[in-house]
C-alpha cells in the first residue's frame, strides 16, 4: 500500500506499523496485566490537503491512534513520519517545531477550555508559548482574526467559555488550533457533542478552512454519518486493525468488510419509509476480532480490505 | 376513550444564580394507549426535564412547576404525595436513562437491580422474583440469562448493560414506558440493535413508549407520532410521516436538510441552520427560533404562536408557526 502512495507524492503524514500496547506489566506477585492491543499494526498515510475519515467504534484505537500519531503518546513500535522526517521518539526540545504543525481538537468543547481564562487569552496563549507576537496589541490583532476565521464576532474575546453555547466552544477551540498555522489537525470526534443543528455548521467550518488554508485533517468519527461530507478517504478500524480503507466513493458505494457494511447499514435514516423496512446488517464484534495473520488486500484503486 | 397521558400547559422553571431559566413553556399533548411518541430536541429544548417534571424527578429547589396538568390514567401527577410517586414510578411508568453505566448501581449484582421494583411493587419472593428477572433477561435478548443474573454490571457490555436498563424499565409491566436518549451512548452498531428490541418488545407487551432522542433517523423507525420541542416549547408534531415529508415548522425543516442524505465531499454542501440555541433566561415571548428562522416574520418576535393544525395536512398534525413554510419555500424557489 505505502509504494501506491508514494509513487505519485511525498505523504504530509505517515505511520508505518504502528503498535500502542497497554498493560502486560509484571505485577508484584509475579503475574502479568493482561495486555491490550489498542492499535495493532496500523499503516496509513495522508497526502498534503487530504482528509482522512479514521472510524471505528468505543475501543476500535482510532482516538488512541490519533494521540500517538501526534506523539500525546509514545508507540509501542511503529514509526511515524511527518514532512518526510521521522519524529517517532523525538524529545520534548527536539518535537517542538512539529508541534506548530501538527495540532489536535478534542471532542468536548466544554472539558477543553480552560474555565478561568477568557477566550481571546487562550486562543493566543499558543502564540505566546512559541513567541510569535511581538506586541500585546500584534497579539490582540492576530487573535482577532481567527475569531472572524471561525466565524465568532471578536468583541467576544474578554468573555469566559461558561458565556458561551457548545458549537461556540468548538469554534473557540478550532480557533486556537489554527493560531499557530499548522499544516495538520487531528480531529477526535469534534461535532459528536454538539447540538444537530449545529453539527453542520462545524463540519462546514471545517471545509472551507482547509479550503482556506490548505490544512490536512485526520477526522475521527465514531460513525459514518458525516464523513462523506467531510473526507477523501476513509479508514475503517475494529479492534485495533484497519480493515478497509480507500477513497470515500468506493468505501460507501462498495463497501467489502462485513463490519464496514454493518456500519454502513447502522446509521438510521430519517426518513420512516425506509428506515422502518431496513433490516441492519448485523455484525457481532467479540465474534469476529480479525485474525493476527491478516493483511490487506487491493481491492480496487487505493482500496484495501483487511482478509486472512 | 381517555387518552393515556395528557400534559395541559406544563411549565417549569429553574431559579439559578443566573437568572430564572425557562426550560418548558407551555406544553400540552396527550399520548394514546398503545402509541410510540417520538420526542425530538436539542440540548435545552425541554424535552427531558418535561418527562422528569411529570413524575417529580427534578430536583426542587432549583426547579419549580409553575404551572400545569399532567393526568395519566385519571389522576394528575403532580398533585400526588412522595408517597404515591414512589408507588408509580417503576411500577405504572417505567424509565430507561441514557447511561446504563451510572444508571446502574455497580456493587449489586444485575438480579436484585432488576428484582428490587419487583419485590417493592409486588412483594415478591426473592424466588418469584429471580425467575420473573430471568424471563426479562430472556425477553431483552441476554443470553445464558440465568448464569448472567448474577454478574454485576461491570461484566456486561455497554450495549448489554442498556439491555439490563430497559429490562429494569418493563419489569413491572408499565403502562408507559419513558426512554430519555436510551441509545445515545452506544455505539451506532449496538444502537440498531437496541432498537430492533423495543419494536420487537412494543409488538409482544404493547408498552405506550414515550421515546426522547435528539435523532431524527431514530425517530423515524420507531415512532408513530412525533413532537418536535425547542426552547421549552413544541414546534410541531404528528404522525412521523407528515412530520418528515411535509413538515410545517421552519425548525423541523432545518433540522431534517442540515442532515447527511448521502451528499459528497466538494459537491454538496450541508445546509445549516444559523445561529445559536436560545438563552432560556430570557423571558419566552414569541416563538424562541425566530433569531435563527430565515422565514420568521416580525409577529414571531413578539408574539408566541399556539400549536394549531397544520393547513391541508393529516389529523393531528400540529404547527406553531406564525410563518407559511409551505408559501416561503415556493417564494424562495420561485426567485431566480
Amino acid at each position: 500500500m505505502s509504494e501506491t502512495l508514494s509513487a505519485r507524492q511525498q505523504p504530509l503524514v505517515s505511520v508505518n506499523r504502528l503498535c500502542k500496547t497497554y498493560g502486560g506489566e509484571k505485577s508484584f506477585f509475579g503475574g502479568a496485566t493482561p495486555l491490550l492491543k489498542a492499535v495493532n499494526n496500523v499503516s496509513f498515510e495522508i497526502a498534503a490537503g487530504e482528509t482522512l475519515g479514521l472510524v471505528g467504534e468505543s475501543g476500535s484505537g482510532k482516538s488512541t491512534t490519533g494521540r500517538v500519531l501526534l506523539q500525546l503518546e509514545q508507540p509501542t513500535s511503529g514509526e511515524i513520519s511527518f514532512k518526510g522526517n521521522n519524529i517517532t521518539g523525538l524529545s520534548k526540545p527536539m518535537l517542538k517545531p512539529y508541534r506548530r504543525d501538527m495540532q489536535i481538537i478534542f471532542q468536548d468543547p466544554y472539558a477543553s477550555l480552560n474555565p478561568r481564562m477568557t477566550v481571546g487569552e487562550f486562543v493566543g496563549e499558543p502564540l505566546d508559548v512559541h513567541r510569535l507576537a511581538t506586541s500585546r496589541s500584534e497579539r490582540e490583532d492576530r487573535v482577532a482574526g481567527l475569531f472572524r476565521k471561525v466565524g465568532l464576532d471578536p468583541a467576544f474575546m474578554k468573555r469566559y467559555p461558561h458565556e458561551f453555547s457548545g458549537g461556540q466552544r468548538q469554534r473557540v477551540n478550532i480557533a486556537r488550533a489554527i493560531a499557530l498555522d499548522p499544516a495538520f489537525i487531528v480531529a477526535d470526534e469534534p461535532i459528536t457533542a454538539l447540538d444537530v443543528s449545529i453539527q453542520a455548521q462545524i463540519v462546514n467550518l471545517f471545509q472551507d478552512l482547509q479550503d482556506e488554508l490548505g490544512l490536512t485533517y485526520l477526522f475521527i468519527a465514531h460513525d459514518l454519518s458525516m464523513i462523506r461530507y467531510l473526507c477523501h478517504r476513509v479508514a475503517v478500524m475494529l479492534r485495533g486493525r484497519i480493515v478497509e480503507v480507500g477513497p470515500c466513493e468506493a468505501i460507501f458505494e462498495n463497501p467489502q468488510h462485513p463490519y464496514t457494511r454493518a456500519l454502513l447499514s447502522a446509521i438510521p435514516v430519517p426518513d420512516p419509509d425506509i428506515e422502518r423496512n431496513r433490516r441492519p446488517v448485523s455484525f457481532d464484534v467479540n465474534a469476529n476480532i480479525p485474525p493476527e495473520a491478516a493483511v490487506l488486500r487491493p481491492v480496487g484503486e487505493g482500496h484495501f480490505v483487511l482478509e486472512a | 376513550m381517555a387518552p393515556l397521558l395528557e400534559v395541559r400547559n406544563l411549565t417549569v422553571a429553574f431559579d439559578t444564580p443566573s437568572g430564572t431559566v425557562h426550560a418548558v413553556n407551555d406544553v400540552s399533548y396527550t399520548i394514546e394507549e398503545g402509541e410510540t411518541l417520538g420526542i425530538v430536541g436539542e440540548s435545552g429544548s425541554g424535552k427531558s426535564v418535561h418527562a422528569l417534571s411529570m413524575v417529580g424527578l427534578i430536583a426542587t429547589p432549583p426547579g419549580r412547576i409553575v404551572r400545569g396538568e399532567v393526568v395519566f390514567n385519571g389522576r394528575d401527577l403532580l398533585k400526588l404525595s412522595q408517597r404515591e410517586l414512589l408507588d408509580l414510578r417503576g411500577k405504572e411508568i417505567g424509565f430507561v436513562f441514557q447511561d446504563p453505566m451510572t444508571s446502574l448501581n455497580p456493587v449489586l449484582t444485575v438480579e436484585r437491580q432488576i428484582a428490587e421494583p419487583l419485590k417493592r411493587h409486588f412483594g415478591m419472593t426473592s424466588a418469584q422474583a429471580r425467575a420473573r428477572v430471568i424471563e426479562l433477561l430472556e425477553l431483552v435478548g441476554i443470553p445464558d440469562a440465568a448464569r448472567r443474573a448474577g454478574q454485576y454490571p461491570h461484566e456486561f457490555s455497554g450495549g448489554m448493560r442498556q439491555r439490563v436498563m430497559i429490562a429494569i424499565g418493563i419489569s413491572c409491566n408499565p403502562k408507559l414506558l419513558i426512554a430519555d436518549e436510551a441509545t445515545t451512548a452506544l455505539d451506532v452498531t449496538v444502537q440498531a440493535q437496541i432498537l430492533d428490541l423495543v419494536r420487537d418488545l412494543k409488538r409482544k407487551i404493547g408498552t405506550t413508549v414515550i421515546w426522547i432522542t435528539h435523532d431524527m433517523g431514530v425517530v423515524a423507525g420507531l415512532a408513530d407520532t412525533v413532537q418536535v420541542m425547542y426552547g421549552g416549547r413544541i414546534m410541531e408534531r404528528g404522525p412521523v410521516r407528515s412530520v418528515f415529508h411535509d413538515p410545517r415548522s421552519a425548525y423541523t425543516w432545518g433540522l431534517l436538510k442540515s442532515l447527511p442524505h448521502g451528499g459528497k465531499r466538494g459537491v454538496t454542501r450541508l445546509y445549516q441552520i444559523p445561529g445559536n440555541p436560545p438563552d432560556l433566561t430570557r423571558d419566552p415571548i414569541g416563538d424562541p427560533f425566530a433569531p435563527r428562522n430565515p422565514f420568521a416574520t416580525d409577529r414571531c418576535k413578539v408574539e408566541t404562536p399556539p400549536l394549531v393544525d397544520a393547513a391541508d395536512s393529516v389529523a393531528g398534525h400540529k404547527v406553531a408557526a406564525w410563518y407559511d413554510l409551505r408559501a416561503a419555500l415556493a417564494t424562495q424557489e420561485a426567485r431566480p
